[in-house]
């Protein structure tokens, strides 16, 4: 069920058991039959806790979307909402529960995901359905095991919240799951950080553990070392095309809480040909994790290194279909089909991942994507960045999609620390001409969290940046990388490589780049109960954005 | 019997131990007295001359400690009491005759009263029985209707009115209430007949095998764990059996038929034998297994109190401990044992008159290998010892036995020696809480410190909880805390002092909640001593309702901001909108840009106008600009969205933002512009953006109006450009497409005018412009309108060797081989330059 979460240095499925706990235990606590009530963004998390076998288990007999008027009939005793704190979402609820039909009455909880709220609450106070609650109680959900080496928050509009609407309560979240991930590995010993809200969060940290004063835990330290960095320390990276095979899924088709979505056409079973006459009209859904052996293996390779991969590992596969020809005794033979399901499921695996690369590839040897990623390349370089670029206006006029013309305006800003007000101004009136007026605001929300900027008059310190930290370098080995840059096909991630820095020799060699980089950086302490120090080779670093 | 002294008193199986000669000076003793005195050792409430009804004469209220000292004295103001009895934390409950039950601690202070409901207020309390049971302490009513009323939990209180008894016309003779399968419920006696009482049925029930002769069940008590059952009838016979009814222990005559003053079992837990008490005017009769009978005289009037592992027995001067005899006291000090905890006492006995006897008594036990236990033996004795100095004798008999064991555990003998130390501690007389070894360890050590707590001990609770490494969470800590609930509430002191020595004691406790013992300090009317103490909370969280209570407002915000809690921010925020006045709200906010721009997001989805207001006090003309411009996207009527965009463009120009301001006025220009297109030649454009407009208006073929706008609005050429020429293509207007290639020179070049045309499979138009293409993009050109010997001939001529190769992977080696010869030698030399 949850292999993937067992490769990594750190046993995450120790945090996804306690998730599952608590969630067992809430469903227990509305005793009978049960029907549950979604707030459709919470779905996607909740699927990488558990599926829908344990709900099951569970008595949830039934699941319906949070929307308006009256709950679908079902017969079942309870119903039991799973809802974000959220205002809008609370006015449903008390119009779902004031519709309900008073002859057959459910009894109704509330879980609040990640917390409860004294806010919403008192929201269905006001509207008179406070009383009608059998439980409320709140599902601490904030950093969800998502691979073996990954924890998520699965909060996509936190960057958004903290920059551009100064609402902080993501980071509170940030920091009470990082209490729960050290009460569970314990007390991690160094915490480092950049940026504003990376010091917010370690300020919470350390208030909340006095708050746990007299409650230590016992548990030998996992993680050596947090490090804490804001979103904005770090603009360029995201806005980047990622190159990886995971990357370009990514760009592509967009990965959602672990799942992607991939046209049906190429994954029509081709068996008995009648080829073409009923392909399937749904989108293919595939769980992308490092449960599967060839996808850990590939995901993170260069994705012009997947195709080798791909054919080495079809080989390995068509090798072991053959072994059946020297299967002679029965000894043997009962041993080649032991493995078959585990290779059958390897052939399928290839398979898809096949098909998925050919999408990928019909995409990025057009000479459209070339184009692209030669502009991003110039602008990391540093080539032409203070003028106004011919491709971007060639773009804007051949009016393609506005999230690439966006992305590529950023970049350019990002890496020229500020675009002159000429060229900004040039560019926002192509902008707003083209895809309507209406894009002044989404204009000034990208001037407001910092991702477009007119040129300061301070110098562009971007150049001393990239070579300090080394973020281009030439010669990239794709096949073979030895270094991070190869993800990009030659720009190595700043946050990768602060945290490289930091691992070795220090943050105190690059005193100066990070003063160029926005808000405080830090260092903090944390006491670990005396016995339990332990000297380890490999430090463990849990990097945390912002 | 040679070895009990002093005042141990030895009766038949049973032994009788005097705890304390009562501290009270009482002048009547108990005699019409209401008392009531708490199990495990608790204390004693006395309500004195309660049975004169006079007016002039109130009746006096007393509490004492179980060894009479005073802790409370007051005159009973308040209704006609029927019962008094104790909580499991010592609390006081007075049961009126009106059904109020009204609570006092232990000090004698009112904490506060419930109603057992209007058909007990109505019909008025006959009788009442408080009770204890895993569920907490309970209050059983019987009504002056006949009927049972009963609250298992006084805490939460769920009342319970049973069925009706059958034929019940008078009071009944005696009841009990029982607890059985997690249920409370009522035993009642009715002349001979007996019925169990629970919330849906009255059941009759028989006691197996009791005596024919009784006509009349006259008293009845239940053991302390409400397994067994003992009943009294009019015939003098003592029945006692389980409590389920099912089974008869034994029965026992007294051969006194006058009704009994009380009645209690007296057996400790795991004990073989039935043994109960009961209690006449100056007699007390032990009844147990075999019919004769244990008679005791009483010098005065007696209450008895049951316990766990016995009774209690108080007098208006002494108070003692009637038990059966443990049995590793009874081995060891039974005449003449050889149980080999009483050879071990007495190998330690020759030891000490340096007497070689020892070494002889200890060999009989080793030969039995009866060492081990003549070592428990000794120390489970030295529990059931209330002297100290046996409890020493004991304990250094078993510690010298052990010196002869290798690899016997030291647990026990460790654990016994702690719990002693703190036994013999809270028996002394000033502190008077007599308890047991056995009660002890039923109760735990957590109730005791409670109890200690209750009764303001406070460092003998903080020592006891040291000494036994109680861990400070639930020891040290949960001391501190009520010390200080208990200080701030002292008048006499000022604030400072009070604080100062609250945080200097409690400076490095862990898990100390300041905010609960604030919230004494604000409940006992200090304010200011309140907020000093929050200032130690470290949980901003658990300050921000106190301070909120205590109207504290600006300081509960910044505390909420401070903890990064956002939803208690909010909290504070939508308090302060209901309190304050929405100026005062405003000012206070604008102190606050944490809760502000909170408050600015709860607007924007909830209450917009007020989002305005907020950007109109700060003169964020910015802001409103952007808020107009919003506003103008939800209007459907063109009237009103121009109105609001020009509104926005008055607030941007108030931010000197030129560039906003410019562009709005160009959005309304165009939209003007669309309107009147749209009225003149019935073509859908508002909504459209500038370019689409200009490229629907081409697609018509309204040449002038799109060249109007690019004049206007100064599109850059190169974008009008690009949008003319695929616009024409679109059509298919070659003609107009060539006129428009020739007005002036391209900005875009002449590539883009062939890849359109071939976009549109027009490979002759195309070809058209390939001369005009710029020499750079000549090979593009030649090879998109498929001309290989032109690619060919332009790569040769550039000298350009990535061109070469490019011309070169399109040839195909069939036929233009000739071609690719000419490329190849063309290419080598390319490379050698």
């Amino acid at each position: 069920m949850a292999s993937h979460l067992f490769c990594g240095r750190v046993n995450l499925n120790i945090l996804r058991e306690a998730a599952r706990k608590d969630l067992r235990e809430f469903l227990d606590k509305c005793s009978g039959s049960k029907a549950i009530v979604w707030d459709e963004y919470l779905t996607g998390p909740f699927g990488l806790i558990a599926q829908y076998s344990l709900l099951k288990e569970h008595e949830v007999e039934k699941m319906f979307t949070l929307k308006g008027g009256r709950i679908p009939s079902a017969a079942v005793k309870n119903i039991v909402f799973f809802v974000r704190p959220r205002l809008e979402l609370m006015d449903i609820i008390a119009e779902n529960v004031a519709s309900e039909d008073k002859l057959h009455p459910r009894d109704f909880h509330i879980l609040f995901v990640p917390r409860r709220s004294l806010l919403c609450e008192q929201r269905l106070k006001e509207k008179g359905v406070l009383n009608s609650f059998t439980n409320i109680d709140e599902y601490i959900l904030d950093l969800i095991p998502y691979d073996g080496d990954l924890l998520s928050m699965e909060s996509e509009s936190s960057f958004r919240e903290c920059y551009l609407e100064s609402d902080q309560t993501s980071l509170y979240h940030a920091a009470k799951g990082l209490m729960t991930l050290q009460a569970l590995y314990g007390t991690i010993p160094q915490i480092f950080g950049k940026g504003e809200c990376a010091r917010h969060v370690a300020n919470m940290m350390l208030r909340m553990k006095r708050e746990f004063a007299g409650s230590h835990t016992q548990i030998l330290p996992v993680f050596d070392t947090l490090l804490l960095l804001d979103r904005n320390v770090d603009l360029l990276t995201p806005l980047a095309t990622q190159l990886t095979y995971e990357g370009l899924i990514d760009e592509i088709f967009s990965i959602t809480n672990g799942y992607v979505k991939l046209p049906p056409e190429k994954f029509a079973q081709k068996k008995q040909g009648e080829g073409g006459k009923d392909l399937p009209t749904e989108p293919k859904k595939l769980q992308l994790n490092s449960a599967e052996e060839l996808y850990a293996e590939i995901r993170d390779k260069n994705f012009n290194a997947v195709g080798a991969a791909l054919s080495k590992k079809a080989k390995v596969i068509s090798a072991a279909f053959e072994e059946r020809h020297n299967a002679k005794t029965v000894g043997e033979i009962k041993q080649f089909v032991s493995q078959l399901p585990h290779m059958q499921a390897a052939r399928s695996s290839l398979a898809n991942h096949t098909s998925i690369a050919e999408l990928i590839k019909d995409i990025t040897t057009s000479e459209d994507f070339f184009d692209s990623l030669t502009v991003e390349q110039e602008f990391m370089t540093g080539v032409d960045t203070d003028k106004v670029s011919t491709y971007i206006e060639d773009c804007v006029a051949q009016k393609d999609p506005l999230i690439k013309i966006l992305r590529l305006v950023c970049m350019q800003s990002v890496c020229n620390n500020g675009l002159k007000q000429k060229v900004l101004d040039f560019y926002k009136r192509e902008i707003l001409q083209t895809y309507g007026y209406k894009h002044i605001l989404t204009l000034k929300n990208l001037e407001k969290v910092g991702l477009l900027k007119p040129q300061s008059t301070m110098r562009n310190n971007y150049p001393t940046i990239r070579k300090t930290l080394k973020l281009w370098m030439e010669d990239t080995n794709e096949q073979n990388p030895n270094d991070i840059s190869y993800v990009y096909s030659g720009y190595a991630p700043l946050s990768v490589r602060l945290t490289q820095v930091l691992a070795r020799p220090g943050w105190r060699s690059i005193e100066e780049v990070l003063k160029m980089l926005p808000g405080p950086h830090f260092e903090e302490r944390q006491q670990v109960p005396t016995g339990l120090h332990k000297k380890r080779n490999k430090p463990v670093i849990l990097v945390k954005s912002a | 019997f040679v070895a009990y002294r002093g005042q141990t008193e030895l009766l038949g199986p049973l032994r009788k131990i005097e705890l304390y000669e009562m501290g009270w000076n009482l002048k009547d003793g108990l005699r019409e007295c209401l008392v009531a005195a708490a199990p495990y050792g608790g204390p004693i409430a006395l309500l004195k001359g309660h049975y004169r009804r006079s007016p002039s004469a109130r009746p006096q209220l007393e509490i004492y400690s179980s060894s009479g000292l005073p802790l409370a004295s007051f005159p009973w103001k308040s209704g006609v009491v029927k019962q008094l009895g104790w909580t499991v934390s010592d609390d006081l409950l007075c049961v009126q005759e009106d059904g109020t039950v009204l609570v006092y601690d232990l000090w004698g202070g009112f904490k506060r009263h419930f109603s057992m409901g209007n058909e007990v207020s109505q019909s008025q309390v006959l009788e009442t029985k408080i009770f204890h049971s895993p569920y907490g302490t309970g209050v059983a009513i019987l009504t002056g209707a006949l009927r049972f009323t009963l609250a298992t939990n006084i805490d939460d209180i769920k009342l319970r009115r049973l069925p009706e008894v059958p034929g019940l016309q008078e009071a009944p003779s005696c009841w009990a209430v029982l607890t059985q399968d997690r249920q409370s419920k009522v035993l009642v006696a009715n002349g001979s007949q007996l019925f169990i009482l629970d919330n849906t049925a009255c059941t009759p029930v028989t006691p197996p095998g009791l005596s024919p002769q009784a006509s009349s069940i006259v008293h009845m008590c239940v053991s302390f764990s409400y397994k067994y059952l003992a009943l009294l009838t009019d015939s003098g016979h003592v029945w006692m059996g389980t409590s389920n009814l099912k089974e008869k222990l034994s029965e026992v005559d007294t051969k006194i038929k006058t009704p009994p003053k009380q009645m209690a079992w007296c057996r400790r837990p795991k004990s073989q034998q039935p043994s109960a008490v009961v209690m006449w005017d100056g007699l007390l009769i032990v009844v147990g297994e075999c019919k004769e009978t244990i008679q005791y005289h009483l010098d005065d009037d007696s209450v008895l109190v049951p316990e766990l592992d016995g009774v209690r027995i108080i007098s208006g001067t002494h108070h003692e401990l009637l038990q059966e005899v443990p049995g590793a006291c009874e081995e060891i000090f039974k005449i003449a044992s050889m149980a080999p905890g009483a050879l071990l006492l007495e190998a330690h006995k020759e030891y000490e008159k340096e007497s070689q006897k020892a070494d002889e008594y200890l060999r009989e036990i080793k030969e039995q290998s009866l060492l081990s236990e003549a070592v428990r033996q000794c120390v489970e004795a030295a529990g059931h010892e209330h002297e100290p100095e046996t409890q020493k004798t004991l304990l250094r008999a078993a510690s010298f036995g052990k010196c002869f064991l290798s690899n016997f555990p030291p647990e026990q003998f460790v654990s016994m020696c702690r719990d002693l130390r703190v036994l013999n501690a809270v028996r002394d007389y000033t502190v008077g809480i007599p308890l047991t070894h056995t009660q002890f360890k039923q109760m735990t050590v957590q109730v005791l410190i409670d109890r200690l707590v209750y009764r303001k001990l406070y460092p003998l609770a903080i020592e006891v909880c040291r000494y036994l490494k109680t861990p400070e969470y639930q020891g040290v800590s949960r001391v501190l805390k009520h010390w200080a609930c208990y200080k701030v509430q002292q008048k006499e002191e000022s604030d400072e002092v009070i604080a100062k020595a609250v945080s200097v004691k409690l400076a490095d406790a862990a898990g100390i909640s300041y905010s609960e013992i604030a919230t004494k300090a604000y409940e006992s009317g200090r304010t200011e001593l309140a907020i000093k103490l929050l200032e130690f909370e470290p949980r901003s969280g658990e300050q921000v309702p106190l301070l909120l209570k205590m109207k504290k407002s600006p300081l509960a915000l910044s505390k909420a901001i401070e903890s990064g809690d956002t939803d208690l921010v909010y909290t504070v925020v939508m308090y302060l909108k209901n309190e304050l006045n929405r100026g005062d709200f405003f000012m206070m906010l604008r102190n606050q840009p944490v809760a502000l721009s909170l408050y600015k997001q709860f607007c924007k989805h909830q209450e917009q106008d007020t989002l305005k207001d907020l950007f109109n006090q700060d003169d964020d003309h910015e802001e409103l600009g952007n808020f107009y411009v919003k506003a103008s996207y939800k209007d459907q009527r063109l009237e009103a969205r121009v109105a609001l965009l020009q509104s926005a463009v008055d607030e941007y120009y108030k931010a000197k933002n030129d560039f906003s301001a410019k562009t709005t006025e160009d959005e309304m220009r165009l939209l003007r512009f669309q309107r009147k297109l749209e009225e003149e030649k019935d073509e859908q454009l508002v909504g459209f953006s500038l370019q689409d407009t200009m490229t629907t208006l081409l697609s018509v073929g309204l040449h002038k109006h799109a060249e109007q706008l690019y004049k206007d609005f100064r599109v850059p050429d190169k974008r009008f450009w690009w949008l003319k020429l695929k616009a024409l293509a679109e059509k298919e207007d070659w003609e107009e497409l060539e006129k428009f290639g020739k007005t002036k020179k391209s900005p875009i070049g002449y590539l883009p005018f062939v890849e359109v045309c071939i976009k549109h499979h027009n490979k002759y138009e195309a070809k058209k412009y390939v001369s005009k293409v710029t020499p750079e993009q000549k090979v593009k050109a030649h090879l998109a309108v498929g001309d290989m010997e032109g690619a060919a001939e332009a790569a040769i001529e550039r000298r350009n060797e990535s061109e070469i190769s490019t011309v070169l992977s399109r040839c195909s080696a069939t036929t233009d081989h000739l071609l690719m010869e000419r490329l190849n030698r063309a290419k080598a030399t390319a490379v050698k330059k």
